[in-house]
């Protein structure tokens, strides 16, 4: 479509009072005179669509940055990290050659609006993440949360997001492994869908997110441009520039997954054969994004022809091609005597692919459109160099008030008739209920590999079939835990996913997290992202476990209710040999139950407390991280060496969640004892963190034992795998088969 | 000497590797096929494994049952090469007429992985001697198509003459006819099924059985033998 006049860049110095929509397209009035400032010149059409799209919270980070270079100022010393944050998901090294790369990443306002393709195109994201590595993805997981379980929307919002998660992923062949599933009233209105992948491959494999060598060639390949995902571009494209033009178009984006399985092979096989300089998925701000991050990185420039993009409509301005969403897209950086092979693997694959320009040896990324030059920037200044905020924070004044409101002094069961039917009643709550409702619509098993899958503590995925390592991956965050007390609580959502990977028997060694958070404008939703990533970086640098990159969420808020700050943190360890994990079902009758820790009066956040009365307040489960490294350590141990045959860690729900589930999962029950020292009560409902049950074969009684003596770990014994209830001795036996029933009814009844 | 099978891939092929890893596990030789392939690499057994060839954006299997590669597959089958349909091969295999019915989608609208229990109905196909007949297994099972269907005359001929192969046990997970998992032809050297076996032949990995290896060695001693 035609339109006059281009506002190329020599247009726009001739025309420098031409008024430009940069306040609809989310720029504020400093920074739309910074980008002038920049440019020495007021920026055109295309150029305000990449500077607004790229200065967005969402690329830019903005008001989160000078917080997360904590990350990286207190990151451990680590052996492990071979591609740290910034790049599009980091690498850690697993030993025998093989690096993994994993992150976690937040699809939520998509989700929320439109749930099916919202979390399905998360997925996509994240894996084109990996892919986009050098890496053959291996797994996905997801941490999802959304409002109470009986509204009547998460009955709209959950079964669409789940098809989407399973429709996508399912149809690319990467086993779901892993993830939360979480029900609060606080993100009704503002799920969270985040999703985490996977990858492997050997060290030599590692790519990265360049444009170098001049006269290497930019080939843009998958599926062609739409107009699907276009924010603020089409207010650029038609209210400026075309009146007659239909403005809206749809903001969320549209997944293929068959598509991006062509997509991950095609790419992969061209890896194989080293063809690829540099590669840079196209998610958020799609050619925006991938062509100036990629010229930022690399040592030259680069020049690129937007009428060579394949496009779904022809109608799309320059703009709207610029910042259009569209899936399944990928752009490759190729020696030019490589790109006629580059380009015969993609037709082998039935993938378009197009030169759409070249790296330069100047600094400058220049965009032509119908033989006109419409940017002409420094691309660092697109993808680096955006505003940063320092957002004014503070410790909101109900903060006390909360923490005062002591969840340990609520009222407690008073009889084993009372203690026995709350048990019940928590078990079958739609937090702690069964999620196989969900979790049976995502594929576990293909590719071969999976060794262990949700529900257990870890997902664990074997990489070499001849040694037998696998990694193992672990998600975790406890939204009322880190309203009580952010700092802490992001330190336990650490824990808990740090004490997951060691239970199955892995080695924790490094961390992505998805930061969930209301508006950053609210200096009371600002403290506590402040406070979370404090606690986690500094709990990052005493556990030794860097964080590799991830991603923040902000404004998941309607009106003045913000959600509970909720950090999600990844976890990823790896096994020697998987032949030696830890499974969470109790395997043989006879076998001795062990509580590996200290428990106290702690049920502040609990889930006992939200189940029983509705109520959150008082602090959250104290952190003792020395203690996790050191359970972490025994846990470790004791898979390795065959001592252990279950284990499970304890978290929301306390001890009798955990042995329920183990006594599920395994068909056969258990006999406790209620330990010296403690009252039934608080031994099966407590949360105190840095602890974990585990089933010890009687001739590994005395070696166990002794080894927790050794090092210091306090160690009690509390029953035995028996019979086919769950016995509390002295207070109240419950059938497996009631259990059963508690347990794995609620979902499918609330959803059906 | 040992047998050459081949796998297909198609364009959305998911399990492809995980079925040649089966086959090598059971002793056989994996041969990889690609579905523009106009020949089979002489290969002695062919395998179409699962996935969402072309995404089934149509009904499942309509588009690859189209391939070249079937061309050669189609005339062989035909004349005894044994062929094992698994999952969207079943699906294939149905859509191309070497198998009987058709897949519905699931009955319950959803995507269903689980660990299925399933009765060997007939061991005496090219790809189930291994078994005893009446024998109960568990392998894995995940789908989005799984509802076998077909009319009660072709039902009742499939049972008279012992060509339900496979039938679900406890629990039905797709709504499938009869308890219907898996088919053969009247020859048996064509067999299809929903379930997967090739993840049921490592004890650690997926649900940690093997009940799914005896598929391969079932054929592997046939070829063998032969």
């Amino acid at each position: 479509m035609s339109r006059t006049p281009l506002d190329t860049v020599e247009h726009a110095a001739a025309t420098p009072d031409v008024e430009l929509p940069w306040a609809e397209l989310g720029l504020k009035k400093d920074e739309y005179e910074r980008v002038v400032e920049i440019l020495g010149r007021r920026p055109t059409g295309a150029e305000l669509a990449m500077y607004s799209v790229m200065w967005s919270e969402h690329c830019s980070y903005k008001s989160s940055k000078v917080h997360l270079r904590q990350f990286g100022e207190k990151a451990p010393e680590s052996d492990a990290m071979l591609v740290g944050i910034g790049e599009n998901a980091g690498v850690v090294d697993v030993g025998q050659g093989y690096a993994v790369t994993f992150k976690v990443e937040s699809h939520n306002h998509p989700s929320y609006v439109e749930p099916y393709q919202g979390a399905a195109t998360g997925v996509g994201g994240i894996v084109r993440d990996i892919i986009a590595m050098g890496a053959r993805p291996v797994a996905v997981v997801d941490p999802l949360r959304f409002g109470a379980a009986d509204h009547p929307d998460t009955k709209r919002v959950l079964p669409g997001v789940v098809a989407g998660i399973g429709g996508y992923g399912n149809c690319l062949g990467l086993p779901n492994i892993g993830g939360e599933v979480v029900f609060d009233a606080c993100y009704q209105g503002n799920p969270l869908v985040n999703a985490g992948a996977i990858g492997v491959m050997r060290h030599e494999d590692i790519h990265l997110a360049k444009a170098s060598g001049a006269g290497n060639k930019v080939i843009l390949y998958g599926a062609r441009t739409g107009g699907d995902g276009i924010g603020g571009a089409s207010i650029l494209a038609s209210e400026t520039f075309d009146d007659a033009k239909p403005s809206k178009r749809p903001a969320v984006q549209v997944g293929d997954p068959f598509q991006e399985k062509l997509l991950i092979e095609c790419t992969l096989e061209a890896f194989a054969e080293k063809l690829v300089v540099g590669i840079q998925d196209l998610g958020a701000a799609g050619l925006s994004c991938a062509t100036s991050e990629l010229a930022s990185n690399g040592s030259g420039g680069m020049r690129v022809t937007l009428d060579d993009v394949p496009l779904r409509d022809s109608t799309l301005s320059p703009e709207e091609i610029l910042m259009s969403e569209s899936q399944e897209r990928m752009c490759a950086v190729v020696e030019p005597e490589k790109v006629d092979r580059f380009l015969e693997i993609c037709e082998k694959w039935d993938v378009i692919a197009t030169v759409i320009g070249e790296v330069t040896d100047g600094d400058r990324l220049e965009i032509y459109w119908h033989g006109g030059k419409i940017v002409d920037v420094d691309p660092r200044t697109v993808a680096h160099e955006g505003p940063v905020y320092e957002r004014p924070y503070a410790r909101p004044d109900w903060q006390d008030t909360l923490q005062a409101d002591d969840a340990n002094k609520l009222p407690r069961p008073e009889t084993s008739e009372e203690l026995k039917d709350q048990v019940l009643k928590l078990v079958a709550s739609p937090n702690q209920a069964s999620k196989s409702w969900i979790t049976s619509q995502y594929d576990h098993f293909v590719q071969g590999n999976t060794v262990l899958a949700q529900p257990e503590d870890s997902g664990m995925i074997r990489i070499d079939e001849e040694t037998g390592l696998g990694v193992a991956i672990a998600t975790d965050g406890n939204g009322r835990y880190a309203k009580l007390d952010p700092y802490h609580g992001a330190q336990l959502a650490l824990a808990e996913a740090y004490r997951n990977v060691a239970t199955t028997g892995a080695k924790p060694l490094a961390v992505s997290d998805c930061l969930n958070f209301g508006s950053p404008e609210d200096p009371a939703v600002m403290w506590q992202f402040a406070e979370a990533v404090r606690g986690l970086a500094d709990a990052c640098q005493q556990l030794g476990t860097p964080v590799t990159g991830g991603n923040v969420s902000l404004y998941n808020q309607t009106g003045e209710a913000a959600i509970h700050p909720t950090p999600v943190v990844a976890v990823l360890g790896v096994i020697d040999d998987v032949a030696r994990r830890t499974p969470v079902a109790f395997q043989e009758e006879g076998q001795l139950l062990y509580l590996l820790g200290d428990t106290r009066e702690e049920f502040g956040g609990s889930a006992w407390s939200q189940v029983v009365h509705d109520h959150l307040g008082g602090l959250p489960p104290r952190v003792d991280l020395e203690r996790e490294r050191l359970l972490a350590e025994i846990l470790i141990s004791a898979s390795r060496d065959g001592m252990i045959d279950s284990a499970h860690d304890l978290s929301d729900g306390g001890l009798i969640q955990a042995v329920v589930e183990s006594a599920l999962l395994g068909g056969k029950g258990a006999r406790l004892i209620v330990p010296d020292g403690l009252d039934a009560f608080t031994f099966l409902f407590s949360e105190s963190a840095g602890r974990a049950v585990v089933a010890v074969p009687r001739s590994e009684e005395v070696r166990f034992n002794d080894m927790c003596g050794a090092r210091g770990l306090p160690v009690t014994r509390i029953g035995v795998v028996d019979g086919d209830t769950v016995d509390v001795q002295g207070e109240f036996a419950l059938p497996l088969s009631e259990l059963r029933e508690a347990h794995e009814g609620t979902i499918p009844a609330l959803l059906k | 000497m040992t047998a050459r099978i081949g796998v297909v891939t198609f364009p959305g092929s998911l399990d492809d590797r995980d079925t040649q890893r089966a086959i090598r596990v059971a002793g056989a030789e994996p041969v990889a096929l690609w579905h523009k392939d106009k020949d089979l690499k002489q290969v002695d057994a062919v395998v179409l494994c699962g996935g969402f060839s072309y995404g089934d954006y149509l009904r499942a299997g309509a588009i690859a049952r189209f391939s070249p590669v079937m061309e050669p597959l189609l005339e062989q089958a035909k004349a005894g090469l044994p062929v094992l349909g698994i999952c969207n091969g079943f699906q294939i295999l149905t859509e191309a007429h070497l198998l009987p019915g058709t897949m519905l989608r699931n009955d319950h609208l959803h995507f269903i992985c689980r660990d299925q229990k399933l009765r060997v109905e007939n061991a005496e196909t090219a790809w189930t001697t291994d078994y005893s007949a009446g024998q109960e297994i568990h392998i894995p099972l995940k789908n989005n198509d799984g509802q076998y269907v077909a009319d009660a005359y072709t039902l009742d001929k499939l049972e008279a003459e012992g060509r339900v192969a496979f039938r679900y046990l406890d629990f039905n997970p797709n709504g499938s006819q009869r308890d219907i998992a898996g088919v053969t032809n009247e020859a048996g050297n064509v067999v299809g099924l929903m379930p997967h076996p090739e993840h049921a032949v490592e004890p650690l990995i997926g649900t940690g059985r093997t009940d799914g290896l005896p598929f391969f060695t079932s054929i592997l001693k046939k070829l063998v033998n032969a």
